[in-house]
């Protein structure tokens, strides 16, 4: 077993796959920690769905380039989803709902209506559980994922203190003077930008996990915010680093791979945090 | 000049007002209890005076010096707390927030006042401790500490003894009152009628009347004697 993964460890889309799923799962988890605190678990859901809508108008009018298309829509609809937060009509959840489900069904839409492609369920399908576009990365969107995410975490470590109050109590912080919009803001766009990167990785259905489990998992582990961001994030590159590497071995879809060793990841927690009380 | 003057004040939420033509001053080393009935607006009151919401009309000055960043707020608990995976002296550090601007880390200085405030509530013992592993009491103290790191001058409680039981109220009460005579000034909104006229100087009573004065006056007044009962027989 050990020679085979040698001998695919060769290839380079192999380890491009490893670099970009890695450094994927590692940002998703930093912000999923203050998501899940925040109420906001569905949130990958909900702009996942976006993208996904998004991506059918990118494709509808046969852009080369859809990331031009799709990464602004998520972004403002990530800014209207996390603004809503408080004072409005429609609360959270629902909004989330409410955006995740038309965008879906919008998209799908629109891809039948306008379809180019011959494989029409196939495409819907690989957009929904992650493609094998993880697998066909070239060197320039690799450069470009590690670049994001680098951003990602230096924007992370830089403004953790300031999430960390933000997260646990908007209004105190707020009445110390601390710019609470700008920094939902930040919070706002930073998801959006790891959401459409995930979309490769695990597709549009499935993304929440990448963003919930780890933190999940971490908090049956530890009391203090920093341990609980510092455990999650450690589970999410481990879970991801393994699940890639038996997708590899066993032939298995990359995404639901991942995602079903972050569910495992989880329930060996969830064990370990009940004996430990 | 006084620390903090309300003149002619509008509050409310969607273009409704709740109070109109509310006038108070707060000098240095008052006690300021804002009472009245569930709805007169007195959490609003609060949230308009941290600057959580705009005022509708009127204008709040602070004199004395006293920057808009140098606030102590003790919100009321959010559902979102309850849960949170933090430890206390996190939380208490979280108060030096406002002082450190765009530096991304607590210095040396902030971390010795944290310390020392923890020490000053009582809490140091827990400092490593979960938050929510906490009592009501000790969750209070612990938000009190972080209040008192983002200030020396003045302190707004907003229900601070909310769900506490008896005994930990009093403790609760005490420590305010200590706090007030080590020379922070206290604007607390309250429920407790009692305490209010046991622990404050002033009352602002808000409602369909309006009062504010000193608690003589309040006990001497039409709105005082109403709501204590004759003679203002509390202890």
């Amino acid at each position: 077993m050990i020679e085979t993964l040698g001998m695919y460890l060769q290839y380079p889309f192999v380890r491009y796959a490893l670099i970009v799923g890695v450094l994927i799962a590692l940002c998703s988890s930093l912000l999923g920690v203050t998501l899940v605190l925040k109420r906001f678990s569905f949130i990958g859901d909900g702009l996942s769905h976006v993208a996904f809508g998004a991506m059918a108008i990118a494709s509808v009018l046969n852009l080369t380039n859809q990331m031009w298309v799709v990464m602004p829509v998520t972004i403002l609809s990530a800014v209207l989803l996390l603004r809503t937060g408080q004072n409005t009509k429609i609360k959270g959840d629902a909004a989330i709902a409410m955006i995740s489900v038309g965008a879906l069904a919008f998209g799908y839409l629109l891809m039948n209506i306008f379809s180019t492609s011959t494989n029409l369920s196939g495409d819907v399908c690989s957009t929904l559980f992650g493609s094998t576009s993880i697998l066909t990365l070239t060197i320039g969107e690799v450069v470009l994922c590690v670049a994001l995410s680098l951003i990602v975490v230096g924007i992370f470590v830089w403004f953790y203190n300031k999430i960390f109050a933000v997260t646990f109590d908007e209004n105190f912080a707020r009445s110390a003077g601390t710019k609470v919009d700008k920094y939902n803001l930040l919070i706002a766009v930073v998801v959006a930008v790891i959401i459409v990167l995930a979309m490769n990785l695990v597709g549009s259905l499935l993304i929440s996990a990448l963003v919930i489990f780890p933190a999940l998992s971490a908090m049956r582990l530890f009391h203090s915010f920093k341990r609980v961001t510092i455990c999650s994030a450690v589970l999410s590159v481990v879970s991801a680093f393994s699940g890639i590497i038996i997708s590899i071995l066993a032939g298995t879809p990359v995404g639901s791979t991942i995602v079903a060793v972050d569910v495992a990841v989880f329930f060996v927690c969830f064990l370990i945090g009940k004996t430990m009380k | 000049m006084s620390l903090l003057t309300v003149r002619d004040l509008t509050l409310g939420y969607d273009s409704q007002a709740i109070i109109e033509h509310l006038n108070f001053t707060v000098n240095s080393g008052d006690y300021l209890c804002i009472v009245g009935e569930n709805g007169s607006g007195k959490s609003t009151l609060m949230k308009t005076l941290v600057h959580l919401q705009p005022c509708m009309g009127g204008e709040i000055t602070a004199g004395d010096g006293l920057r808009a960043d140098e606030i102590g707020y003790l919100p009321q608990q959010t559902l979102v707390q309850r849960d949170f995976p933090a430890s206390v002296k996190e939380i208490v550090l979280s108060g030096c927030q406002a002082r450190c601007g765009l530096r991304p880390f607590y210095n040396k200085e902030e971390k010795k006042l944290a310390q020392e405030n923890m020490e000053k509530m009582g809490i140091l013992q827990f400092a490593d401790r979960c938050y929510r592993e906490l009592s009501g009491g000790q969750q209070q103290r612990v938000l009190l500490a972080r209040a008192l790191c983002a200030t020396k001058k003045l302190l707004l409680l907003d229900e601070p003894v909310a769900g506490l039981d008896p005994k930990v109220t009093m403790e609760m009460y005490a420590l305010i009152k200590q706090l007030n005579e080590e020379g922070i000034t206290i604007i607390m909104v309250s429920h407790d009628l009692a305490a209010a006229v046991q622990y404050a100087s002033h009352i602002l009573h808000i409602g369909r009347k309006i009062f504010f004065g000193t608690k003589e006056e309040y006990l001497a007044s039409d709105v005082g004697r109403f709501f204590i009962g004759e003679g203002g027989d509390v202890k």
